[in-house]
């Protein structure tokens, strides 16, 4: 069992109900699941709370066997290093980094940094011809792709997708999302996407869909 | 990792090298303002210890012969033996200049140029040839001595100092001392000067040592102005750093969640953040030293005074220089950082990725809250403090109280302008002008302290400078004061003078317990010099006449201020004799109280007291010959009459360079902080773009929003200098009328000089209009594409 949640609750200050209720479903090594619902569903906080972003309430939340509720800051990072990566919507490479030092720099940080997998996953990418740029000379589509290149090389065992084409149009979004899968693929990392678009999620295995912090 | 998050952190710099040397230059800027105002007090000081020092030796108790002959080197042995504290001075002339000879071993502190601190070698000084210390007019009478000439800008005029065995040789006068300056402190242990030498007398420090306490006061003051420029240079690296970690915010943000421990990036921003202050530091100590030795007139900047060499004529950079000015780089970055560390620690990871308003989230209430307390403590130690130390704090909670206050009602006064506004364009520019303040803040706090302390420190300076030539007038309105050895003497000097002076007013003084307090007795004559010159804080009407008429007695306002004495109070003056306090004037540098009786009171009160000093009144073009005829005919010294031309001109000239100096460090302020206001601009000009993006959408062109980001900071400027008028002024009143009376006793009057306020108004406003020309260029040349970028979500 690659990803563990049970009974997962999180509430944020101020009036409302919680925004997970109770969240409970596994994840083998290897699998792939599309996670879906309306805006304010809690997709966005299910996933910070796997990838170690934000700590739950309560239940538990558990990658490889090891629980992620009591781990301190320190801790959670280290998981973010080595055995989580998130791709974000907005992105959020380093702006003052080439493409390549983008590409590289989570593998250098956590210490399983493979230059010939750079090139790789730069190459698969899409992205060759773009390595000395920086991020502010890319169009949408290639920052994500280059985001996707930086969460890719460390090789982690679960990716998280935060709506990773959200910011694309249909083709674009289309081709970002093979090229994603395939990847995770061949590596046997487990891969979480959350997307609005059933289109995308229909092109996955497995589906789940959240409506007001529960698994419906 | 620690290589992989530091070259994360160093990339940002590399991308944006602007950023990188807007705080580097924040810090060196704010460093050199500490260092440079440091630099230009010593030598402010030790200008006026100097001249104090060659105005003639009246400050210190003196040694004479009886006869008016020179003391032999053997008496000069014996009484050294003996125990006494006293050094060796000759005086005579060479070629018209006034020749002093001093032994610098034994000379009290403050005497001479070595003793001064004034850049002598002292080795040079007595050895070889030695040294001759004059202005370079006078050395250039003084040529063919063999001696090095070292030009000392603040001697006297017409008046040369060296070793006392060098000025034996020059006036050939071998073995020889003119008189013995008897230091402060003597040792208890000595035989009575009766015992040792019966032929040598010894006379009390003359009236010329009150000038020289009255510097002490502006010392003072010069601290408190250094204490200034400490508290901008802070704002400013405070500001500075603010802005390197809001630009860096997204970055640490991304490196936490790529899995970079918290931690360590706290910990190695740390680390960047001390060597950039550790290389800002030593810049801006250089820069410091640079900008005084450009400032002060008549010394220069070289490479062995930056490294503290000693070296006549030329500004030595001493060591706790650079130690305090390296501790205000590293302790202002540290202060500055450790709110932005904190707030970064504090940053939720999952919070928007785009970067705030930086400053908006500082709790402007908390501001406003700690504003009102500090302004409210400041009144109360006003009304209420005691002692030195609650005037500082005084000082200090009025000047951040005021820095506080600044944002609130900057926001106050914009708000008003928003809900008058009637345009919409106008609407939009006092909503979008307020919106800044949170960012600007910190820039507008920098400027505000500066044209407060512009404002404060000209106030001082100049009201100093009007006090000190009217006491200067009313102290020395004869033309020459001459001091007698003892009775026979002074017959002469009476016989001489009244046959060659208009006027002759004896100075009759007796030290005595009045009111609990030790002072002076003095008795004045009636005469129309008093007069005239005389100005007093407090009078009852027609006070000259009943003091003629023995009616009463003058008091200075230290004896007003320390025995609660008020006009019509009445006072013990000697036995028998109570007599009602008259006026109260002006008495500035004098540590102990003083009253004033007519003469005629003074001789009944204490008939065995004669007088052995005079002034002497006549026409200015007649006091050299009378000078020579008091020399020739009564055997008065050099050193014994004081001509008061000489001395007025040298302190008004060591005023004026002082006056200059003040001048040229309030404009270099004002630009510290106008490059504050730029550095606050161009980080915010990237953060704006979100806010222009849509106006610009709406029809305003490019050029017209960068003129009205002009406007914007030229109203800033001049909202914030509407603050810092009485900001300044109760700064300037603050430093006259408490501390000084802290520290002195008395209380300098404080005068207003509305064009110099206009002025610097005028140059606060040109300050910020430089500082926003460029950001607004870089305004209207911004590509459409970076403002269409804010709509496409992809910037």
């Amino acid at each position: 069992m690659l990803l563990c949640l049970r009974d997962v609750v999180k509430t944020y200050p101020g009036p409302g109900a919680a925004v997970l209720g109770g969240v409970s479903f596994d994840l083998d090594r290897g699998a792939m699941l599309a996670l879906t619902g309306e805006s304010g569903s809690g997709k966005s906080t299910l996933l910070h709370l796997i990838g170690g972003l934000d700590t739950a309430d309560s239940g538990m939340v558990s990658i490889e066997g090891t629980d992620l509720t009591p781990l301190d800051d320190g801790g959670r990072a280290a998981l973010r290093r080595g055995t989580v990566g998130v791709i974000f919507q907005q992105f959020n490479l380093i702006p003052s980094l080439t493409v390549a030092a983008n590409i590289a720099f989570q593998a250098r940080l956590s210490g399983r940094h493979d230059p010939d997998r750079d090139r790789v996953l730069a190459t698969r990418l899409g992205l060759s011809d773009h390595l000395h740029k920086y991020p502010e000379q890319l169009s949408g589509g290639q920052q994500q792709r280059v985001a996707i290149a930086r969460t890719l090389a460390p090789q982690p065992k679960l990716v998280l997708a935060d709506e990773p084409t959200g910011n694309l149009d249909e083709a674009t979004a289309d081709g970002v999302l093979n090229l994603l899968r395939d990847l995770v693929e061949e590596t046997g990392a487990g891969l979480i996407l959350v997307t609005h678009s059933e289109r995308l999620a229909a092109r996955l295995p497995r589906r789940l869909h959240l409506q007001a912090g529960r698994l419906a | 990792m620690t290589r992989v998050i530091l070259s994360a952190l160093a990339s940002h710099w590399r991308r944006n090298p602007l950023q990188l040397i807007t705080l580097l230059a924040g810090l060196a800027l704010a460093t050199a303002l500490w260092s440079g105002v440091q630099a230009i007090n010593a030598e402010a000081r030790s200008s006026y210890d100097a001249a104090a020092a060659t105005l003639g030796e009246g400050q210190f108790a003196q040694i004479t012969a009886r006869d008016g002959q020179p003391i032999s080197q053997q008496r000069y042995v014996a009484l050294r033996r003996a125990g006494w504290a006293v050094s060796p001075v000759i005086e005579g002339r060479l070629n018209g200049v006034r020749i002093v000879g001093l032994e610098p071993l034994t000379a009290p502190g403050g005497l001479g140029p070595v003793g001064a601190g004034g850049g002598a070698d002292i080795g040079a000084f007595l050895s070889g040839a030695g040294q001759i210390f004059a202005r370079e007019d006078t050395l250039a009478r003084l040529t063919g001595t063999g001696a090095q000439g070292v030009v000392a800008q603040d001697a006297a005029p017409n008046t040369a100092v060296t070793d006392i065995g060098l000025a034996q040789r020059l006036l050939a006068r071998p073995d020889q001392i003119d008189r013995l300056i008897v230091a402060p402190d003597q040792p208890l242990t000595r035989r009575p000067l009766a015992e040792v030498a019966p032929d040598l007398i010894q006379s009390a420090a003359a009236e010329g040592g009150d000038v020289a306490r009255l510097t002490d006061s502006f010392h003072l003051n010069l601290t408190a102005f250094g204490l200034l420029s400490f508290a901008v240079g802070l704002f400013i690296v405070h500001g500075a750093i603010g802005l390197a970690f809001e630009q860096r915010r997204p970055m640490v943000r991304t490196l936490r969640a790529l899995g970079a421990p918290l931690g360590r990036l706290i910990a190695l921003m740390a680390v960047e953040l001390a060597v950039l202050g550790l290389i800002a530091g030593g810049l801006g100590v250089g820069l410091g030293y640079l900008i005084a030795a450009a400032l002060l007139p008549d010394v220069a900047a070289t490479l062995r005074g930056l490294y503290g060499a000693d070296v006549s004529g030329q500004l030595a950079l001493r060591p706790v220089w650079w130690i305090s000015g390296l501790a205000i780089a590293l302790g202002g970055t540290a202060v500055a950082a450790s709110g932005a560390l904190w707030s970064l620690a504090r940053m939720p990871l999952l919070s928007g990725v785009q970067t705030r308003a930086w400053a908006m989230a500082r709790n402007s209430k908390v501001g406003a809250a700690a504003s009102v307390v500090l302004l409210v403590l400041s009144a109360a130690l006003a009304v209420w403090g005691q002692g030195l130390l609650a005037g500082f704090v005084m000082l200090g909670a009025l000047l951040i109280g005021g820095a506080l206050a600044l944002p609130p009602l900057l926001s106050l006064v914009l708000t008003l302008a928003e809900a008058r506004a009637r345009g919409p364009v106008s609407q939009w520019f006092w909503a979008d002008t307020r919106q800044q303040v949170p960012g600007l803040s910190l820039a507008l706090m920098a400027l505000l302290l500066a044209m407060a302390a512009n404002v404060g420190v000209s106030t001082m300076v100049s009201s100093f400078r009007l006090t000190f030539t009217g006491f200067l007038d009313q102290r020395l309105a004869s033309e020459l004061y001459v001091s007698a050895e003892d009775a026979t003497q002074a017959a002469a000097i009476l016989a001489i003078a009244q046959d060659q002076a208009d006027a002759v007013l004896p100075l009759l003084s007796a030290d005595r317990q009045v009111a609990g307090l030790p002072a002076q007795v003095y008795g004045a004559r009636d005469h129309a010099t008093y007069r005239v010159n005389w100005q007093f804080l407090r009078a009852v009407p027609g006070v000259w006449d009943s003091l003629a008429r023995g009616e009463g007695v003058l008091i200075n306002e230290q004896m007003y201020r320390r025995a609660g004495l008020d006009l019509g109070s009445v006072v013990a003056v000697g036995p028998g004799a109570s007599l009602a306090v008259l006026g109260i004037y002006g008495d500035y540098g004098n540590p102990i109280g003083q009253v004033i009786v007519t003469e005629n009171v003074f001789r009944s009160l204490f008939p065995d007291i004669t007088a052995l000093r005079f002034g002497l009144r006549t026409v200015p073009d007649r006091v050299a010959a009378l000078r020579t005829r008091l020399q020739e005919g009564a055997g008065v010294p050099d050193g014994a009459m004081i001509d008061q031309a000489a001395i007025k001109a040298l302190s008004l000239s060591v005023f004026e360079r002082t006056f200059t100096v003040t001048t040229a460090l309030n404009v270099l302020t004002l630009a510290v902080a106008g490059f504050a206001i730029l550095m606050s601009l161009l980080t915010l000009a990237a953060m704006r773009l979100p806010q222009l993006a849509p106006v610009w959408a709406l029809g305003l062109t490019r050029t017209r929003l960068a003129l009205l980001d002009l406007l914007r900071a030229v109203v800033l400027a001049a909202l914030t200098g509407a603050l810092a008028l009485p900001l300044g002024l109760a700064l300037a009143w603050a430093l006259l009328a408490v501390v000084n009376v802290e520290a002195f006793g008395w209380r300098l009057p404080m005068y207003l000089f509305p064009i110099d306020y206009l002025r610097l108004g005028g140059l606060a406003l040109l300050a910020a209009t430089l500082a926003a020309l460029w950001p607004a260029w870089r305004l209207s040349r911004t590509p459409p594409a970076h403002l269409l970028g804010v709509f496409r979500h992809e910037r």
